[in-house]
């Protein structure tokens, strides 16, 4: 076995002594994230260029028995990227490179480093007739951390989860081979990440950098239209919400749906804002689609359940903001800038029992809470958010903000829901109840494709 | 039918006998359980502007500009036609006026606010209100009184302030020689007495007042009302017979007296041709200052 400084020095060859440090601040930083999971400081950290840098390194550290983990900006929350066993944490924001944009077949194939936000203005720059699903995280959230983690955006009503977008692989298997997964292991186009192959993404996606380094991604495009609108419906029954978001998604003509509840500002107070996102390419086409969207709500509309919010362009301008800014306003309502939720994906017509059960528990343990459902896939699923912010400098607020979240998860799971970026502990949970038959997959193709076990581990651990 | 009964403030500028008819539909609407426009709108109101003792006031004097809750103000407020007292304002759901509620038939939740507010007004010392909406001033002058709540102020409708500070700066003034169309506000129809200003501060200006079909008693509102409360049909086609009135009568401008007016009909009268601007910011064009409240342009990001 190496020692540290012959790591250090390994590591520096490969990838230069700029983009390596084991100095304390560094650490430090990489160490911990925004959310409540306790911190962890890695022995180095890298920042690589290339995949063939990514390459070497992953041969060393599986040679050396060292733990990895691959890092992207770190906003998940749930300490995903704390490095639970200390080892090299590879920070990819160097990989940074938008390498093709196909405008026919609309896709675009990113290095791991790109973000949502620099994506975002590439497009609207150089291809302003194609877009992207946009998370409402901040701008700098890494496209493959996203798909990693199965996040959703701003096209999920239409399109399923942001990982459903994407079109293709490349990953750094942690034995070292660089492996390409979809239409592109036999094609140069990158327009299916599975079919009419066996889909292998899979093995990468949902599994937190455990499997391997993806260091590309092919991503689906999508029609810019010219224009955007939201319509802000409010409902005060927690009972109608299901049907609403069905009625919504049976129109096909919203892009998003999005459902706030939170008791402040106090315009907020009581009731449910179902926002629903349009998009034309004219006023006519914008028209008709609002229309059909109050046909589908009308019935509520009349019987007084339903209103519709009037909404001047200003009201508007930060509900139309791409990402939302309202997630990070919230993150710092109690001041001091904690923030975490657990967002279990659910079947919609559990939005009245979660509801019911984030304001329980927000008054048994005193803390501010917020929620946000977006609606996934035309109403096969929902990310039900139980958010709650919290002061950094108050460990007594800290510690009841996370039994508070742990009680939701555990609520989550019993309701049938299964929890989304799971952390450490809540991974625990969902493989306590998972199939045991599953179980045994998952153990197997973590031994297969990670012999020694070194990517991120302490997540997904089957025992 | 009794919960899609829906009428406007207009009958209370018909009424020639003082009864206050819009007050008491209200409040008979209120009693029978009737909903205006769907219980969340209301719900969301009513929470809204709730009195939760935050507000902000300015160098209060006695003489002082009421904000009421309305941020745009804060745009609004600003150049020669201020000067002395633009830093004399109030601002907060503690000084607003609740004659929204007119609209949701909760005359319950005016009556429950209103003495409240009142007193906040009274404890900052104000002799002098100077109301910069409408409905403000309107709630001083009739509906208060109305209702049997007596104000210890005097209410002064901008419109006053700024023709009397106009003809203070009539040497700055260079006529505007343009044809704007006047959109009265729902709640003008609380104070129909202070509609001569509109003519005489466009006589100092030097712009016409388009005789168009829907002006003075004959108005519309700006629509946005109905929209919450009855669909967007009847909303747009307000909307559109309105602005197409403007249009045919070869108005430049679509001066506006209200924020929600702006924020309902704003982007939708330059889409026709014609430039919105605010009274206030008319008078600003006069004596050679800039418009101040203008078009948000991040209107859709796609």
């Amino acid at each position: 076995m190496m020692t540290t400084s012959t790591l250090y020095d390994s590591l520096v060859k490969i990838v230069g002594k700029d983009f390596v440090s084991n100095q304390k601040e560094e650490r430090y930083f990489y160490g911990r994230d925004g959310g409540l999971m306790p911190p962890h400081e890695p022995d180095f950290v890298v920042m690589p260029k290339t995949a063939e840098e990514v390459q070497e390194i992953v041969k060393l550290a599986n040679n050396e028995k060292v733990p990895l983990v691959p890092k992207g900006s770190g906003l998940a929350l749930t300490g995903l990227v704390i490095p639970q066993r200390g080892g090299v944490v590879l920070d990819m924001k160097r990989m940074d490179r938008i390498l093709e944009v196909n405008e026919k077949a609309r896709y675009v194939v990113v290095e791991a480093g790109v973000t949502h936000g620099v994506l975002k203005s590439y497009l609207q720059k150089h291809h302003p007739r194609l877009r992207h699903s946009l998370p409402d995280s901040p701008p700098v959230a890494t496209i493959v951390a996203n798909a990693v983690i199965h996040g959703q955006g701003r096209l999920s009503q239409q399109h399923g989860f942001n990982s459903d977008m994407v079109s293709g692989l490349e990953v750094v298997l942690p034995t070292g081979e660089l492996c390409r997964i979809g239409s592109c292991s036999v094609s140069s186009y990158w327009f299916s990440k599975g079919p009419p192959l066996p889909d292998l993404s899979g093995l990468f996606l949902g599994w937190f950098g455990t499997t391997g380094i993806i260091t590309r991604l092919g991503l689906k495009l999508y029609p810019c239209k010219k224009m955007r609108d939201v319509m802000v419906f409010l409902a005060d029954r927690a009972e109608l919400v299901p049907d609403i978001m069905l009625r919504l998604s049976h129109t096909e003509m919203v892009e998003d749906v999005i459902i706030s509840a939170q008791p402040l500002p106090l315009r907020f107070k009581g009731t449910f804002w179902i926002m629903a996102y349009i998009t034309g390419d004219s006023d006519e086409e914008l028209e008709f689609k609002r229309k059909m969207i109050w046909g589908a709500l009308w019935e509520y509309f009349e019987s007084r359940d339903v209103g519709l919010l009037s909404t001047s362009p200003q009201m508007k301008a930060p509900l139309l903001s791409m990402p939302s800014k309202d997630t990070a306003k919230f993150a710092d309502v109690a001041k001091g800038g904690g923030f975490q939720y657990a967002g279990p994906i659910t079947p919609i017509e559990k939005f009245p029992a979660f509801i019911r059960k984030l304001e329980e528990v927000a008054t048994k343990y005193n803390v501010f809470y917020a929620s946000t459902t977006r609606l996934i896939g035309a109403g096969h699923c929902m990310m039900f958010s139980f958010s709650f912010s919290f002061n950094r400098a108050n460990t007594d607020e800290m510690a009841r903000a996370k039994k508070a979240l742990d009680e939701c998860s555990k609520f989550a799971l019993e309701e049938g829901g299964v929890l989304w970026k799971a952390d450490i502990y809540e991974q625990k949970l969902l493989m306590d109840k998972m199939d045991p038959n599953t179980l045994v997959l998952m153990k197997k193709l973590k031994q297969l494709l990670d012999p020694n076990g070194i990517m991120n581990p302490g997540n997904w651990e089957v025992r | 039918m009794r919960t899609l009964l829906f009428t406007c403030y207009a009958c209370e500028e018909y009424c020639p006998f003082g009864n206050h008819p819009f007050y008491l539909i209200v409040e008979r609407q209120e009693e029978k359980g009737i909903l205006p426009a769907p219980r969340p709108i209301i719900t969301m109101w009513i929470n809204q502007c709730q009195p939760i003792g935050r507000f902000m006031v300015g160098k209060v004097a006695e003489r002082t500009l009421s904000y009421c809750f309305l941020a745009q103000f804060n745009t609004l407020v600003k150049g020669k036609l201020f000067d002395g007292i633009a830093s004399s304002s109030i601002f907060g759901q503690e000084f607003f006026c609740n004659a929204v509620y007119l609209h949701y038939a909760k005359a319950s939740v005016i009556k429950g606010r209103l003495p409240k507010i009142v007193e906040n007004v009274k404890n900052q010392g104000i002799k002098e209100l100077v109301c910069l909406h409408d409905e403000c001033y309107g709630t001083f002058t009739s509906l208060a009184p109305a209702y049997g709540i007596d104000v210890p102020f005097k209410p002064i409708h901008y419109y006053e302030f700024l023709y009397d500070r106009l003809k203070a700066l009539n040497d700055e003034i260079k006529p505007l020689n343009v044809k704007v169309a006047y959109q009265r506000n729902c709640s003008a129809r609380l104070c129909p007495e202070i509609d001569h200003y509109v003519d005489d501060i466009f006589g100092l200006l030097g712009v016409e007042r388009v005789k168009r079909e829907y002006d003075r008693e004959n108005a519309l509102c700006c629509a946005e009302i109905f929209r919450m409360a009855k669909g967007p049909a009847l909303a747009d086609d307000i909307q559109k017979r309105n602005i197409d009135d403007m249009v045919k009568f070869g108005a430049k401008y679509c001066v506006l007296n209200c924020p929600a007016c702006w924020d309902s009909l704003a982007h939708k009268v330059v889409r026709q041709g014609i430039k919105p601007i605010h009274m206030i910011d008319l008078c600003r064009l006069a004596i050679g200052e800039e418009q101040a409240l203008n078009l948000s342009e991040s209107v859709a990001e796609v």
